[in-house]
């Protein structure tokens, strides 16, 4: 086995790692990763939302688990030796290499102005540059008056507007100074660099273009920044983010070439003069030039991991097309935005007063797209970014105009690059959806499109619309319609059986997924359209699942199992004596579940009621584990017991509980709250998880664990109580609203449009101006609540239907046998040749 | 009717017992049967026994229909039987026994051979 030395671990290097470890197969290579950060690869990309959660973790890139991998943190390549063919590490270890990969990175640039390193001044590039950032800013929060707090950032381009944004969440006033005429003057031109600053202004950001920073001097335990026209900006905090230069010194210490502007010299191969050396990512200088952006660092750590197998890759240009959302600004570029092309033509629609800015570069003839601007609105970037170099289907202007046509997605040339992320083309969209990917999941899967930053996955839908395939949100062959449909159709016309509304609405006679689907639809409405009923009164009990129609979940061997909350896992010893004696007096097999309660295994069905008039009388109300419905709040102990809680998680997860038990959703929900950061109770694995801050609480959505794991996004932070339940109140309501027939929350936002954006929109700006009504639908349920169990022991007719037999109402079903395991009984049918232990004497228990 | 016949129809229940779209589960000579009521008030009886789990729970499936066809799903597994004919309509070569099933003075009647 050969050793390959990578120097960094960045995004790029840990790419390196992720596709040399995917495709040698043959094991040839053990890679040795020397890291100078002391954290593992996490997504810089993303630093700005650090600011959100102040949890690092939260970005750390998925690990390569393999054995061929050795990952050294903290202690960076510092000496290259390349006759020996070595390198030493800061703690003085040597490595020898049969292959180096230099991914060193680049590193803020800072403007050598008089007083850029006193104290008070920060680059932004690091989880600890934020950390001192805010330390910083606290500082300010407690030594300067209230109104004069502020910050100054050097540089106005992507980086810089982020950071600008990072000072206003921590409570400083941001100042930009940017020495171009505009703000982002790589991406935009002039006047989308003008809407932009009206959009950042209007922020209560100050900008100050084509100036330069002279000077930063202390000031009265301050600073005063003077710019180059003479203004004076006090200041608490000086952030640069000038720009990157490419981290060279180890190659230039090693003798081997690097660009005129900087950065190690490589080829199209990403070779250096050395041919056992390659460089990528931004420390690389690819045929002398360097690119400060992801995906091309990502081309290149394909091009290296191709080579060091025997491929011949080569790296293919990069687009530097990007599309971003700053401040809730959307700004897009693509092409030759700026129009260098000889002859090239503008076509520019600007409209101030609805903010949207939209410019596209064409060649002379006005035919073939070359690049464009767009600013407030980049909806079509997708589509016009695949279009660069292809002759346009309609005229540029009407393109760009608010009114414009659709752009047909099958006018797109087969080389056209959908998702730049990953490089792939609609060709390869194409040949996937032929071969059987006719889902956006599917195509995600299978080409790795759209799992990037996403942007285009709304060409993805209109790709598979070209190619024929009919989405078909039909629910099934008795309704045309999606259960979000049917949910508005149900809301809308108040009807509230099934007869009538697929009478009305659908066609035959239904089946066991419409049924279900709708029932859980009445019932999620029922607070609103039917308070005081029960899911089992009349029609609507023929429509439920097995399941709910015994409030008890089926398992394999025809009985049942029964679970009865436990709201936040407390739990009081005598409940729990309750738990044991009923238990053992009908013969059940007991397990504690993942979500902090009791499971009661082997019921028959003729012996649920007398279990549950057991458990009603000791207090305990229904758990809703059989039902597409709220399972369980977990928590950890919090600050009752826990040295390090900061908030009150379990009296949080009990109240949270309560408020939503017996809630009917789209599928199941699990949720969890952790009183402190430590995360004990896993919330940011459920759909709904709640972490406490020092400040209050921290909302995270859309997680599950499963077949699929997902961890869950940062929805708001920092928000008091009320705000937090109210937050998830509406979350709740617009997900049972929205989501397809058991699509948990997390398919759902990943379906959709806008993603975690549109949903904070929604349901905290209240961009749909729906909150109201999802507020008034949860009113209705929390007080119209009542335990389903309780509902079915007071109602003879219910009860009736409780029994093994109709013509044999004692008579246990003969099938269903236990041998014992472990000191427990357990379904017998899986062990042949064991002795069957028929359930005992304790088990025919009927009211 | 022949007396040999009436040896061997068994009762169920009454009619009015039998919810619309839903099924019950009676026990013939030993032996589980489940009896559906449809919307159009029919009756059907079908072998309680899943053969896909093994388990004796067909009468607790959910009842509806496929191309007109009214059919009953396995509460276990969701395979739907035609009501009818027993037939798997998701696996076409299995088939789960059916039984003659009458209605007689508003008592439902299951014949056991």
């Amino acid at each position: 086995m050969r050793t390959v030395v990578v120097a960094g671990h960045g995004m790029v290097g840990h790419r390196l790692v992720e596709a040399l470890i995917g495709r040698d197969l043959q094991r040839q290579w053990r890679i040795v990763v020397l890291a100078e950060e002391v954290r593992p690869a996490y997504d810089r990309v993303a630093l700005s939302s650090y600011v959100d959660s102040w949890d690092a973790d939260a970005l750390t890139l998925p690990a390569v688990l393999d054995d061929r991998v050795e990952l050294r943190l903290g202690d960076p390549c510092v000496r290259i030796d390349r006759r020996k063919r070595t390198v030493r590490t800061a703690s003085g270890r040597r490595v020898v290499y049969d292959a180096l990969v230099l991914a060193t990175g680049s590193a803020p640039f800072v403007p050598p102005v008089p007083g850029h390193d006193l104290p008070g001044c920060y680059v932004y590039r690091t989880p600890e540059d934020l950390d001192a950032i805010r330390v910083a800013a606290q500082r300010a929060m407690q030594t300067t008056a209230a109104g004069r707090r502020s910050g100054v950032v050097v540089g106005g381009g992507l980086l810089g507007l982020e950071a600008a944004h990072a000072l206003r969440q921590l409570g400083l006033s941001p100042h930009v100074v940017e020495i171009a005429p505009r703000l982002m003057p790589m991406q935009v031109d002039e006047g989308g660099g003008a809407l932009l600053r009206r959009f950042v202004e209007g922020l209560g950001v100050r900008v100050y273009c084509g100036r330069a920073t002279q000077a930063i001097e202390p000031d009265r335990g301050r600073m005063l920044v003077r710019l180059s026209d003479g203004t004076e900006l006090d200041t608490d905090v000086v952030v640069f983010s000038a720009g990157v230069r490419p981290r060279d010194q180890l190659a230039r210490d090693a003798g081997l070439s690097v660009g005129e502007r900087g950065g190690v010299l490589v080829d199209a191969g990403c070779h250096t003069s050395d041919a056992d050396i390659w460089a990528i990512g931004e420390c690389a200088a690819v045929e002398g030039r360097c690119y400060g952006l992801v995906a091309p660092g990502y081309a290149m750590a394909e091009v290296v991991a191709d080579r060091l197998l025997g491929g011949h890759a080569t790296f293919p240009g990069a687009d530097t097309s990007t599309k971003l959302k700053l401040l809730g600004i959307d700004v897009a570029s693509f092409g030759d935005a700026h129009a260098t092309a000889e002859g090239a033509l503008e076509v520019i629609h600007n409209d101030p007063v609805a903010g949207r800015y939209a410019k596209l570069v064409v060649s002379d003839d006005a035919r073939t797209l070359l690049g464009g601007v767009l600013v407030g609105d980049a909806e079509a970037y997708g589509t016009l970014r695949a279009l660069v170099g292809a002759v346009l289907p309609a005229d540029p202007g009407a393109l760009i105009s608010p009114s414009g046509g659709e752009l047909d997605a099958g006018a797109l040339p087969a080389g056209a690059q959908v998702c730049s992320c990953h490089a792939v083309t609609v060709e390869t969209i194409g040949t996937a959806v032929r071969d059987g990917a006719t889902t956006v999941p599917a195509l995600k899967a299978c080409t790795k499109a759209g799992t990037g930053c996403g942007s285009c996955v709304p060409m993805l839908k209109k790709l598979l619309a070209a190619q024929g395939v009919e989405q078909s949100k039909a629910l099934c062959e008795h309704f045309t319609h999606s259960r979000a449909e049917l949910f508005e159709v149900v809301a809308a016309t108040r009807i509230r059986t099934f007869s009538e509304l697929v009478a009305k609405h659908g066609t035959g006679r239904g089946c066991d997924i419409c049924k279900p689907a709708v029932a859980s639809i009445l019932a999620s409405l029922s607070g609103v359209l039917s308070p005081g009923s029960h899911i089992l009164d009349g029609e609507q009990a023929t429509l439920q699942d097995t399941n709910d129609h015994f409030l008890a979940n089926l398992q394999r061997n025809g009985t049942y199992s029964v679970v009865p909350r436990v709201p936040g896992g407390e739990i009081t010893p005598q409940k729990l004596i309750v738990l044991g004696e009923v238990a053992r007096d009908f013969g059940l097999y007991t397990k504690i579940t993942g979500g902090q309660r009791i499971d009661l295994f082997g019921a028959r069905v003729e012996q649920l009621p007398a279990i549950w008039r057991r458990l009603v009388d000791a207090g305990f109300e229904s758990g809703h584990a059989y039902g597409k419905a709220l399972r369980t709040v977990k928590s950890c102990v919090g600050t009752d017991w826990c040295r390090y809680g900061v908030q009150d998680s379990v009296g949080m997860a009990i109240a949270l509980e309560l408020r939503y038990r017996g809630l009917r959703a789209p599928h199941k929900l699990k949720s969890a709250v952790s009183g402190c950061a430590r995360e004990c109770a896993e919330a940011r694995s459920k759909d709904f998880g709640v972490i406490a801050t020092e400040n209050g609480w921290n909302l995270y959505v859309c997680g599950n664990g499963g077949f699929r794991p997902r961890h869950a996004d940062l929805l708001v932070s920092d928000v008091d109580t009320e705000t937090l339940v109210r937050t998830i109140d509406r979350f709740l309501m617009f997900y049972v609203r929205t989501a397809d027939r058991l699509q948990r929350t997390a398919p759902w936002l990943e379906e959709l449009e806008g993603g975690l954006d549109h949903l904070r929109d929604v349901i905290v700006h209240d961009s749909l101006g729906i909150c109201a009504e999802l507020d008034v639908a949860m009113a209705a349920h929390v007080a119209g609540y009542a335990d389903e169990w309780r509902g079915v022991l007071e109602d003879p007719a219910k009860l009736a239907r409780f029994t093994s037999f109709v013509n044999a109402p004692g008579v246990p079903d003969p099938t269903i046998e236990f041998v014992e395991e472990r000191g427990q009984p357990t379904p017998a049918h899986r062990r042949p040749g064991q002795p069957v232990l028929i359930a005992g004497p304790t088990l025919t228990v009927v009211p | 009717m022949t007396a040999q016949l009436q040896r061997h129809w068994r009762v169920v229940c009454r009619y009015d017992d039998l919810v619309p779209e839903r099924g019950v589960a009676a026990l013939i000579d030993g032996v589980a049967v489940a009896v559906f009521r449809t919307h159009d008030g029919a009756v059907h009886a079908l072998s309680n026994m899943d053969p896909f789990s093994g388990a004796s729970v067909l009468s607790r499936g959910i009842v509806g229909d496929r191309e007109g066809r009214p059919t009953v799903a396995s509460p276990i597994y969701k395979q739907a039987f035609e009501l009818a004919t027993g037939v798997c309509l998701d696996d076409p070569g299995v088939v789960v026994a059916t039984y003659p099933v009458r209605v007689v003075n508003g008592v439902v009647e299951v014949w056991s051979s």
